[in-house]
């Protein structure tokens, strides 16, 4: 008897877990319908996505330019380690502008913002949702999608392709330091060979890339948040999920897009 | 008088998972009563007034504000709706982002359209009305004390001229004599403004002070109902107990909400 009680708890568990994770994404889909829908109905709070723009890209500069610099670097590195092994060392700057632009740039971008701005989105609409805040936005007439999560999404949206181009630039420049300084490349060789080689399209897709990692920081920042109850540790629940899974949906949209763009 | 009730709620039910937080609420209120609902922690007082306002959804009943249902209302009708309001939240609720004078304006420049300078010079009449003088308007909400939130939160519930407030749990956290400042501007601003006023709290005294009538909510039914002067000879046992503050009655306490 006791035996079937304890398989029966077995199945329970697992129809919890089924339950839980289909009320999740149920969840997640209708907030990012009504988010995106708020996106393109007036009005639009410009001066807020503004504000939001200079939070989420200007104050994310000196991080992922720091990051895409030593990430430029290190890839010039082992490329040159790794290519001496078969004398391919002369490939260096068009594998670094390749793998920056296409792949680094956007992801390691997208790591660190996800990092920076989703756990600030999170805490901040968590914060205000345990506050009582988004009810009273709502008691007075503004609607809290509209006021709090469209400036966001916007923002995120436009600002992430400037910050990866700009992190594309970097990285490639930290290539280019550690090549011409520690390597013996000659520079004006090296830029040609990179600019040569580089395409329009390698840097599109990464920009294309850049703006879908945006929407999923921005969204996974203010769904989390929205969703979040029970004080400071939800809060903390709340900031720790946003960042996870912003994380996790970046790297796997990342592998999504790369077969879309480059598989024929 | 056979007029529309402000605001009448009918049967409205409530549940969170298997708990059932409203279970059949009816209660009618008339334009210009203060009416106070009491009841313990947990017993659904802020739900119904969350259900009103729309941002919680009943689950069954109907909810008219001015003979309208408002139940499943959405969008412009909503917002019409909502422009009826004004809210003072329990924790105040002001956005930390914004100046004190923003936060008094929000509904106004937000919601309305009104320009910020106007707005503004409303903001500041609002706060000298709550006893808040200019030396506050650029401070930022962290800035103040308890009971300064509580009243730039009074303020921005009347910043619009709202035609029914609702209150919950204004003197929660005050000390005595701030609670009873507080007690006072409830029921001189309900009765300048003629608005209709409807306030939660477990507070007896500031529940006799501030309203003519008192509703009592228990496991989430309206179980008394009557005016404020008849509190102590209700012939309810339930409400004895209430506003006697004893342990001992028929009331168990709930330890869940």
């Amino acid at each position: 008897m006791e035996r079937i009680a304890s398989q029966l708890n077995i199945f329970a568990a697992i129809g919890r877990v089924v339950l839980a994770f289909f009320t999740a994404s149920g969840r997640l889909a209708i907030f990012t319908v009504d988010a995106v829908s708020h996106c393109v109905r007036p009005p639009v709070y410009l001066s807020l996505v503004l504000q939001q723009m200079v939070r989420i890209g200007y104050f994310s500069l000196p991080v992922v330019g720091l990051t895409a610099f030593f990430t430029g670097a290190v890839l010039c590195l082992q490329i040159f380690i790794g290519g001496s092994r078969y004398g391919a060392e002369a490939f260096v700057p068009q594998i670094v502008v390749l793998g920056i632009t296409r792949e680094l740039g956007p992801v390691i971008a997208g790591l660190m913002v996800a990092g920076r701005v989703a756990a600030a989105i999170a805490a901040e609409i968590g914060t205000m949702r345990v506050t009582e805040q988004i009810d009273a936005l709502t008691t007075l007439s503004t609607n809290p999608m509209k006021y709090l999560v469209t400036p966001r999404l916007i923002a995120a949206v436009v600002t992430m392709p400037v910050l990866v181009a700009i992190a594309d630039s970097i990285g490639v420049l930290g290539g280019y330091a550690v090549a011409t300084r520690s390597l013996g490349f000659n520079g004006a060789v090296y830029l040609k060979n990179t600019i040569d080689f580089v395409t329009q399209g390698d840097v599109v897709s990464g920009l294309v890339k850049a703006a879908a990692f945006g929407f999923i920081i921005a969204l996974m920042g203010c769904y989390h948040g929205f969703h979040s109850k029970g004080g400071a540790q939800g809060v903390g629940q709340a900031t720790t999920n946003a960042v996870v899974s912003a994380s996790i949906l970046i790297l796997a949209a990342n592998y999504v897009l790369t077969s879309f763009f480059f598989s024929r | 008088m056979t007029a529309t009730p402000k605001i009448e709620l009918n049967s409205v039910k409530k549940r969170f998972g298997p708990k059932i937080v409203l279970d059949g609420v009816d209660l009618t209120i008339n334009e210009g009563d203060s009416i106070v609902i009491i009841g313990g922690s947990g017993s659904g007082k802020s739900v119904t007034i969350k259900c009103v306002l729309g941002i919680l959804r009943a689950d069954s009943g109907t909810i008219r504000v001015d003979g309208q249902d408002v139940t499943r209302i959405r969008g412009a009708k909503r917002d019409a709706m909502l422009r009826k309001f004004g809210m003072l939240f329990q924790g105040a609720a002001l956005f930390d982002s914004l100046p004190v004078w923003e936060n008094v304006a929000f509904g106004l420049i937000q919601g309305r359209r009104v320009p910020r300078a106007r707005a503004r010079d409303i903001a500041v009449e609002k706060l000298a009305k709550v006893g808040l003088g200019s030396e506050v308007v650029n401070l930022s909400p962290a800035e103040l004390s308890g009971g300064m939130q509580k009243r730039v939160g009074l303020a921005r519930a009347i910043a619009a001229d709202p035609e029914i407030i609702f209150f919950d749990e204004p003197t929660t956290g005050l000390d005595p004599i701030m609670a009873d400042v507080i007690n006072d501007l409830i029921h001189s601003t309900v009765r300048d403004l003629g608005v209709t006023a409807v306030s939660i709290t477990h507070d007896m005294a500031s529940a006799r002070k501030i309203s003519n009538r008192i509703a009592m909510i228990y496991k989430g039914k309206i179980i008394w109902d009557g005016a404020t002067k008849d509190i102590d000879h209700s012939g309810n046992a339930f409400v004895d107990q209430f506003i006697r503050g004893s342990a001992e009655g028929p009331i168990k306490m709930e330890v869940r909400r």
